[in-house]
């Protein structure tokens, strides 16, 4: 059976557009999956700030905390449009004090971050947020 | 000896809970970068850092390539019982850098 | 010549107030300013004994509080060797006339680090850069290489940084170019640096060929600079996108 040209053209489109030369939100998403198994992941508890206009991506500064009594095991963040999606796991010990965490991240561009927390009952939260990088000119 | 700064209270209230901040001097190379001949520039982070209070684990973290160089971490610890807050992390060469500091708990 | 009727910035207005309030959270906090990494670099230095004389900078000196005001001064005109210094120029001038050390390398971690050390030590005092008495014929030089065209892209400092500061190029706002809090941190530097570095950047983003690092046009172009920030006060070290 000949294949039309034109699918041909549209399937070695396809091929180039699925090279990784980033993470997507697919990658991302199985990730989350991976860590949160069966439990059922909802929107809400852990809260991620991040500045909404970014103006250098080298450098962002990011805090993940999370509320309410239940203690928290862990908390993941991830970029859905760095080369690579993960971005950092922080699990809590014995010692830990309230659930919040400060580091700063890259962001390769404009994309979104989600932060998933893994709680003691089981349950799975999770927050996510678009964001923009403006780029400096004069660059070095 | 990578510079490190780290902020720790000295004392503290049994119960009472205080952040802890660390800045470590490090390039966190992430390995996407190339020279200007188009040579890769070897990944070269810090992939794991871990803080305890005399042995018990306060926070571990893993860290990856989209960590800012320089890396800073803040989080919380709760004063229980004066001793030893320790930090260690994990170069990817398999470095490890170990910082203490005491705290004194009333 | 339009140039040279444009007027200059009226209000001089440092960089830290055009950066994101989270580049500016980052300067304010002495526990998470990165420069603080170059700083505490800089103070081990301070006592460290070294040389054919085998002093350190605080056996002369003393506690290092007695460097305040001394950044803000700087470049200055040296006496001895009737030219002006950078404040690096300088101290490197300590290094190898009264300590018998080798200079530190221009760019380097230590060399970067002891001046934010001595910079931080007059941080929030008035800029206080001197155009007057022997410092004048190398103002004026400054003046004019700020106000000379250069690169293929055929701009002066002058142009961007009065006649088009507060606009935007490209994502970027166009600052109006302050020395004031310098050696910095910067985001895209992903590390600490110069005012020469950012210079050549700009000079580079101009494509033109940047100053020599030991160049006396840059040292007057430096001078100009800090005088032009008088108003301002010294940030060092600043921390800038």
């Amino acid at each position: 059976m000949t294949v039309p040209r034109r699918q041909v053209l549209v399937a070695a489109a396809g091929a180039v557009l699925l090279s990784p030369a980033s993470a997507t939100e697919t990658q991302v998403a199985a990730l989350i999956k991976e860590l949160v198994g069966d439990a059922t992941l909802r929107e809400g508890r852990v809260k991620l700030d991040i500045p909404l206009l970014v103006e250098n991506g080298n450098a962002v500064p990011i805090t993940v905390s999370v509320d309410g009594p239940n203690r928290v095991r862990s908390l993941h963040v991830f970029a859905e449009r760095n080369p690579l999606p993960n971005v950092a796991n922080f699990y809590f010990g014995p010692r830990a004090g309230p659930a919040k965490v400060s580091t700063r991240m890259r962001l390769a561009t404009s994309q979104t971050v989600v932060a998933v927390a893994k709680l003691a009952d089981g349950s799975c939260w999770m927050d996510r947020i678009e964001l923009i990088v403006t780029l400096a000119a004069c660059v070095e | 000896m990578a510079r490190v700064l780290i902020n720790i209270p000295k004392e503290a209230r049994k119960g009472e809970v205080i952040e802890i901040k660390v800045l470590i001097s490090h390039p966190m190379e992430s390995g996407q970068r190339r020279t200007d001949s188009g040579q890769v520039i070897p990944r070269k982070i810090i992939n794991k850092f871990v803080c305890t209070w005399n042995g018990d684990e306060v926070l571990s973290v893993d860290l990856f390539p989209a960590i800012a160089a320089n890396p800073f971490l803040s989080f919380f610890a709760v004063a229980d019982v004066s001793g030893t807050i320790s930090m260690t992390w994990v170069d990817d060469d398999g470095a490890t850098q170990t910082e203490l500091a005491s705290i004194t708990v009333t | 010549m339009l140039l040279a009727i444009s007027a200059a910035a009226a209000e001089p207005r440092s960089g830290y107030q055009d950066a994101s309030p989270a580049t500016r959270a980052m300067q304010d906090d002495d526990t998470t300013n990165p420069g603080f990494l170059w700083v505490q670099q800089g103070e081990a230095i301070w006592h460290e004994h070294g040389g054919t004389t085998g002093k350190s900078c605080a056996d002369c000196h003393g506690d290092a509080a007695a460097m305040r005001g001394v950044a803000a001064r700087y470049p200055a005109y040296n006496v001895t060797l009737g030219h002006p210094l950078t404040l690096e120029q300088r101290i490197n001038l300590s290094r190898t006339a009264d300590q018998g050390a080798e200079a530190f390398a221009p760019e380097g971690d230590t060399l970067l680090a002891i001046t934010a050390f001595v910079g931080l030590q007059s941080r929030g005092m008035p800029m206080a850069v001197s155009p007057d008495g022997p410092a004048r014929p190398y103002y004026e030089n400054g003046q004019r290489l700020f106000q000379t065209r250069m690169g293929q892209l055929n701009l002066s400092c002058q142009q961007c940084h009065d006649d088009f500061a507060g606009k935007r190029l490209a994502g970027a706002l166009i600052p109006q170019g302050h020395p004031n809090g310098y050696p910095l941190y910067r985001l895209e530097w992903q590390g600490m640096g110069s005012l020469y570095r950012r210079i050549r950047n700009c000079i580079t983003g101009v494509r033109g060929e940047p100053f020599a690092v030991d160049s006396p046009d840059l040292v007057d172009l430096e001078l100009f600079l800090g005088v032009r920030a008088t108003g301002l006060v010294v940030e060092t070290p600043a921390v800038r996108p």
